[in-house]
């Protein structure tokens, strides 16, 4: 007994041991700062050079197109805030949708505060945007669309190659927030016309506090945090060195192992989502059959609610969350939810199971029995399901 | 763990679960758009003693811990003691709540009322200091206006 299952890992990652061993020298012998003129430092910069020399080869991308951050935040934050500001005066229109990560949304929020329109996609039931809403939706003035790769809580995967096609006809910048997409989906920004691209290491078995923003050449964003040359002007702040051999070793892990671990996680995957529709009544699946993220399984059980169901799977070693994790301090169900179409009350019963390589079908059948005696013992506590059953014996 | 041991104790192993047939009084409050709802069932003697007292609660961790405490704090009590119990005392004898989960003791504490005014309304009599419950679930009409 005593399992500890981590099944949160879009909320983040465990770092991988060989990233942290590659990591290590950076922090106690190698701890020189790469714009110092010594030899000690010139080697730090030649690593910190090396890493985003890998990053931009799993993205199709230059080098000098990759751009350290600290993380998907500040990638979302840079993307939007100054795309803002260099092309305000071309036009204040700018397409997102209904769905992002709240990094995107809020930030969005805040320059609707500052003068620019915001045009905000619904989705379909399975998460996706309408292209033909999205072409609708452009304006003479809308100078960027922002639509994320894949969804964080549900996992819905978008036709990024479609709106990128899109956005380039129409000559309007695209950014895609692909912070649960990188290092599980093979991405290639000239086939997909990304012009700017969000990413995170601790998504990727990185570690916190590093990501990156992909601006293809030519695009006139502006610095975002000033101060020293650092990132060729645009990101100013002695590099996060550590964090970058990180970010740069887990790019490198990520797509060399992807598409035996996709393939693993998928079936995985698959079994636990069979197992839950066919095993545990009045449950649904959120989010696309298969155009979802290979880790990612989300489900509503109606009569229960999240919360409960959260502390109960902790109490049997269970990690997993409803909703997004950076909602939890929030009382209404998720916003992503609610543009699928659910209704409050059964998006207050919802589950995210984002599992990694390690989780095996064993795993997968504990969870499954563990789920069914929770949402058995909450649903007899529940005076919804006793007012739907009794609902049920009169007809 | 943002919950107090005593809030885990009874939010695991919850006191009181279930439903009386025959109820003297039941009272429902709560919706589930907020994802919270509460029903107590009373069984009052005729002496006006709480003979017995069951709940049922869709909700979080927090909402099943204050139900279950506040039906421990009403059992074996005469009315006018139950109406002693506050959501200050259903707090208190959880060794507190966060403050995000503070409305889940109002609800508690009303769904305790809503019961007694059910009963009060079938006998006929007054309790003093009791109030017609304030919100109660119409399940139907929440989704019409619901906008996002």
């Amino acid at each position: 007994m005593d399992r500890f299952l981590y099944m949160d890992n879009a909320a983040t990652t465990k770092t991988a041991p060989e990233v942290v061993e590659a990591m290590l020298p950076y922090f106690t012998e190698r701890f020189a700062n790469p714009s110092s003129v010594y030899r000690f430092a010139s080697d730090n910069k030649e690593a910190v050079s090396r890493q985003r020399d890998r990053i931009a080869e799993t993205l199709g991308a230059k080098s000098n197109e990759i751009y350290f951050t600290a993380g998907g935040s500040e990638s979302d934050n840079w993307a939007l805030k100054a795309a803002a500001e260099a092309y305000g005066s071309q036009g204040n229109h700018i397409i997102t949708t209904q769905i992002e990560h709240h990094a995107i949304l809020h930030a969005a929020e805040y320059l609707e505060k500052n003068g620019f329109e915001i045009t905000y996609l619904g989705v379909d039931e399975n998460g996706k945007i309408s292209l033909d809403e999205l072409k609708a939706a452009i304006r003479p003035t809308t100078i960027l669309i922002s639509v994320m790769y894949a969804n964080n809580e549900i996992g819905t995967i978008q036709p990024i190659r479609e709106i990128g096609r899109i956005a380039e006809e129409h000559g309007i910048l695209f950014h895609t927030d692909a912070v649960q997409a990188y290092g599980q989906l093979p991405i290639d920004v000239d086939e997909c016309r990304i012009d700017m691209l969000s990413a995170s290491g601790h998504k990727l078995n990185g570690p916190k506090g590093i990501g990156f923003l992909y601006i293809r050449k030519g695009v006139k964003i502006r610095s975002f945090i000033h101060g020293g040359a650092q990132e060729r002007r645009r990101r100013a702040g002695t590099e996060n060195v550590p964090g970058i051999i990180g970010m740069g070793a887990a790019a490198k892990r990520a797509y060399e192992t992807r598409e035996e671990r996709v393939r693993k996680e998928v079936e995985v995957r698959d079994y636990l989502i069979d197992r839950v529709l066919s095993e545990i009544p009045y449950s649904r699946l959120n989010g696309h059959r298969t155009d979802r993220l290979p880790n990612n399984a989300n489900f509503c059980f109606r009569f229960i609610e999240g919360e409960s169901l959260l502390i109960m799977l902790d109490g049997k070693g269970i990690c997993a969350s409803s909703g997004s994790a950076c909602t939890s301090g929030s009382l209404d169900p998720s916003h992503v939810l609610l543009a699928i179409g659910l209704p409050h009350e059964i998006a207050h019963g919802s589950l995210r199971l984002t599992i990694n390589e390690e989780i095996t079908k064993d795993d997968i059948d504990y969870v499954v029995e563990c789920l069914k005696e929770i949402i058995g013992r909450l649903r007899d506590m529940s005076p919804l399901y006793e007012d739907f059953v009794k609902k049920d014996e009169e007809k | 763990m943002m919950y107090s041991e005593k809030v885990m104790d009874h939010f695991q192993n919850p006191r009181n679960v279930g439903e009386i047939e025959d109820a003297s009084g039941v009272g429902t409050v709560g919706n589930a758009k907020c994802g919270d709802i509460m029903r107590v069932y009373l069984d009052i003697d005729e002496n006006q003693m709480i003979r017995d007292v069951k709940f049922k609660t869709f909700g979080c961790g927090a909402a099943v811990a204050t139900s279950s405490m506040a039906t421990e704090l009403v059992k074996g009590k005469s009315i006018q003691d139950a109406m002693k119990v506050t959501n200050q005392v259903v707090m208190e004898a959880l060794d507190g709540l966060p403050p995000v989960k503070v409305h889940c003791s109002l609800l508690a504490e009303e769904a305790i009322h809503a019961a007694l005014w059910d009963y009060a309304q079938k006998h006929e009599i007054k309790i003093e200091g009791l109030e017609k419950p304030k919100s109660d679930i119409h399940e139907d009409e929440e989704e019409e206006d619901e906008e996002y």
